[in-house]
């Protein structure tokens, strides 16, 4: 995830001090990783280098703490050009499960489960969300379900090797 | 896990040549959900209704408490399900020609409650469902997701120890499948029912407490490590 970009976003909605952006990106994104003040000060001294932000009313003082900041016209184009741009869908090589089940019919173990072992894991991780997407607010429940769905997939794999594990069985015998 | 409410041990059951179950059983605890999940043909179904009392097992046995289903006789047995158990089916449960509150309290007018009574209760249950809005509504009215609510305040109007629910979200899209999950697994867990859930679906199953796997007619037992 591009912090830099999503510190942008959020200054679109109007100036900020660094600890406020911190405090409402915890609260909207951070989810399991709040950031670091370090970070947040970094990233915009370097937002601000680039020119995508600006200071805007320094009070008194001194310190990274008294300064607000403001998007300008170019990051606002920055944040524009990012929201449209594609992520680079994810795509999973499960090779350590594939080379387990491969390995466990070579030696005549039973590979149903290596695949009933990782079902459950898959399943009880799938259970944690659940109860996490039933106590939370809507934002927890749309990162739940895209974890959820993303298990879901794993777990349809397994399924599918399941049924074809007689079929791999006879290729991969020596 | 505690002592099992319900509990099936190697069950078989056989249409013509084919055996359904070959050997299956799992059990469910009071105030516990379990999935059955498995691929289609499995054997899932069959293993409800052998739990349920509905279709015999050619072998094996079914004890709830301390009562043998499978030495029972029909009527004793039907007598049990309708006192003691509830079910949600993937679909077509509703009578098309009652409202939605007459189907809710249908079961405990087959139970000699006087209609007042029982309509009081029905709207309690529409209302935990979050539909109360339909109650004067036809089936053929209501969408799928609300159709599905409704049938799960039925099965649990007459407030059972067991519910049995096959696929009850197989007809639904994901949000409605969800939000009839939510209701159902936290309604029976307030009532302290035992809930054997089938599925073949992930997402559903991670609202049980555990699961049970059926393949080719058997449950297979969790690995230990
Ligand atoms: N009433 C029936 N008559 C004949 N065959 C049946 C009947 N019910 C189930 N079967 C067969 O038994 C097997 C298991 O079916 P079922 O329990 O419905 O599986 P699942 O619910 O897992 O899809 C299947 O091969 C199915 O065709
Ligand atoms: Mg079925």
């Amino acid at each position: 995830m591009s912090i830099g970009h999503a510190l942008l976003g959020l200054l679109e909605t109007g100036p900020r001090h660094g600890y406020d952006l911190k405090r409402v990106y915890d609260e909207r994104f951070g989810q399991d990783r709040p950031l670091a003040y370090g970070q947040v000060y970094s990233t915009l001294s370097r937002l601000l280098r680039n020119g995508l932000v600006e200071e805007r009313g320094v009070e008194a003082g001194g310190g990274p703490d008294r300064k607000r900041y403001a998007i300008t016209d170019a990051g606002v184009t920055d944040v524009s050009s990012w929201l449209v741009t594609p992520e680079k869908p994810e795509i999973y090589l499960q090779s350590a499960l594939y080379t387990k089940v491969v390995l466990a019919l070579m030696s005549g173990r039973d590979a149903e489960d290596v695949l009933d072992a990782q079902r459950r894991a898959h399943l009880g991780a799938m259970r944690e969300l659940t109860q996490r997407k039933q106590r939370g607010d809507l934002a927890d429940q749309l990162i739940c379900d895209h974890a959820l769905f993303h298990l879901e997939a794993d777990l349809r794999w397994l399924e599918l090797t399941t049924a074809r594990l007689a079929d791999l069985g006879k290729e991969v015998m020596p | 896990m505690n002592e099992p409410l319900l509990r099936g041990v190697d069950l078989r059951k056989s249409f013509g040549q084919t055996p359904a179950l070959d050997g299956a059983g799992m059990g469910v605890a009071a105030g516990e959900v379990v999935a059955v999940m498995g691929p289609s043909g499995s054997g899932k179904s069959t293993l409800l209704h052998c739990l349920a009392g509905i279709v015999p097992p050619d072998g094996g046995t079914v004890s709830y408490g301390d009562r043998d289903l499978t030495a029972m006789s029909d009527k004793e047995r039907s007598a049990l399900r309708r006192s003691e158990f509830g079910f949600v089916f993937q679909f077509g449960q509703l009578v098309p020609e009652l409202s939605c509150i007459e189907n809710v309290a249908l079961p405990l007018r087959l139970g000699g409650a006087k209609r007042k009574a029982a309509e009081q209760a029905a709207r309690e249950w529409l209302a935990r469902l979050e539909v109360d809005q339909l109650a004067d509504k036809r089936p053929g009215e209501v969408s799928g997701g609300q159709g599905q609510r409704v049938a799960v305040a039925r099965a649990l109007v007459t407030r059972p120890r067991v519910v049995f629910a096959d696929e009850p979200t197989g007809a639904l899209d994901s949000l409605n499948g969800e939000q009839v999950m939510r209701l159902l697994t936290a309604t029976a867990r307030e009532t302290g029912a035992a809930v054997v859930l089938v599925t073949h679906e992930a997402r559903v199953a991670a609202y049980s407490d555990r699961e049970v796997i059926v393949r080719d007619g058997r449950t297979r037992e969790p690995v230990v490590i």
